[in-house]
């Protein structure tokens, strides 16, 4: 057992990982639902009261309860790791990446999950971490519902299914996350 | 207990994105700039072997567990809709590095200040329904 435990605590490659996150995808669809995260942001609307003053938030959120349970069951699954699998957070990134990140003033870049500099208190009380933090989040939540599905909605489930609207979707997920990326990230974080 | 399974299914999930680092801002960072294979592994192999199972639950009319059938709706064409609000949602990603189930799982990781962001999230998915009928789609 402690062998299994030891190998898995691994970093996964991405062979694993991709495979994995369709069979997740297709026990969902073999369960009568369908694979989508975002949706939780507006059943979560929904629940603190936003139906009594927008109709789009005026729906059974019931019928998603399930959706709720898989969201907790990641944030759940997200401690599991924290706690029992990971004996170090390293993420082995590409040289060129630390070596770039390092030049934008990150210090230790892949030493941890995130930045910590960015994805601390103290962050959200600067103007690089409340953009990040906050406006980040903001589209995000505008974004996906906008479009109607995010990652899991449109670039796995959607083009799975071979759904031209999906593609549309993922084209634009790479235009505004390559504009950030290429244009806006390096002044944010020299700020 | 109906709901147990979701909760197992979740948790697989977030110990996944969490072991294969999709929810690190770096590897999200290190994609866009195609520094590295990794994600596109990681959403390549998951698209490739997802068409597989569709094809499959689609030529053998599989039944869901309940013995319906499973059926999966195709979206409303539109241009504006997708290509907008994705552009909105990648310019999102891009900067915090997480997508909706990440955010979650980054919770569970113990970095707690992603509670802002998804928080945000929620406000911003509220001004969009608030907005809604404005916006082209």
């Amino acid at each position: 057992m402690q062998n299994v435990i030891e190998f898995i605590s691994q970093p996964w490659p991405w062979y694993v990982a991709g495979p994995i996150i369709s069979l997740i995808m297709f026990s969902l669809l073999l369960m009568g639902n369908s694979f989508g995260i975002s949706a939780n942001l507006r059943t979560m609307c929904s629940i603190i009261g936003a139906g009594k003053s927008c109709e789009f938030f005026d729906f059974n959120w019931k019928s998603q309860m399930w959706n709720l349970v898989f969201a907790g069951g990641l944030v759940i699954g997200g401690v599991i790791a924290h706690l029992y699998l990971s004996p170090g957070s390293e993420v082995a990134l590409s040289e060129e990446t630390i070596k770039e990140l390092q030049a934008y003033g990150i210090e230790n870049p892949g030493a941890s999950l995130v930045p910590i500099e960015l994805f601390s208190w103290e962050s959200l009380f600067t103007l690089k971490g409340f953009v990040i933090l906050v406006l980040g989040g903001f589209l995000i939540g505008f974004g996906t519902r906008y479009a109607g599905g995010c990652t899991s909605g449109h670039a796995i489930s959607g083009l799975s299914d071979l759904q031209l609207p999906s593609l549309i979707a993922v084209i634009g997920f790479f235009i505004g996350g390559l504009f950030v990326t290429y244009l806006v990230l390096p002044y944010l974080l020299t700020l | 207990m109906k709901f147990l399974k979701y909760l197992l299914i979740g948790a697989i999930f977030g110990i996944t994105l969490a072991k294969a680092e999709i929810i690190s801002w770096f590897r999200i960072y290190e994609m866009f700039r195609f520094q590295s294979f990794h994600m596109y592994g990681v959403i390549g192999s998951a698209i490739v072997l997802g068409i597989l199972f569709i094809q499959v639950i689609k030529r053998t009319k599989m039944k869901s567990i309940d013995g319906e059938p499973i059926v999966i709706n195709p979206k409303q064409m539109s241009i504006p809709r997708y290509l907008y609000g994705g552009i909105i949602f990648g310019l999102g990603w891009a900067l915090t590095g997480a997508c909706p189930g990440p955010m979650f799982i980054l919770l569970g990781n113990g970095f707690g200040v992603i509670l802002v962001v998804i928080l945000s999230a929620l406000l911003g998915t509220y001004v969009y329904g608030r907005l809604r009928n404005k916006l082209p789609h």
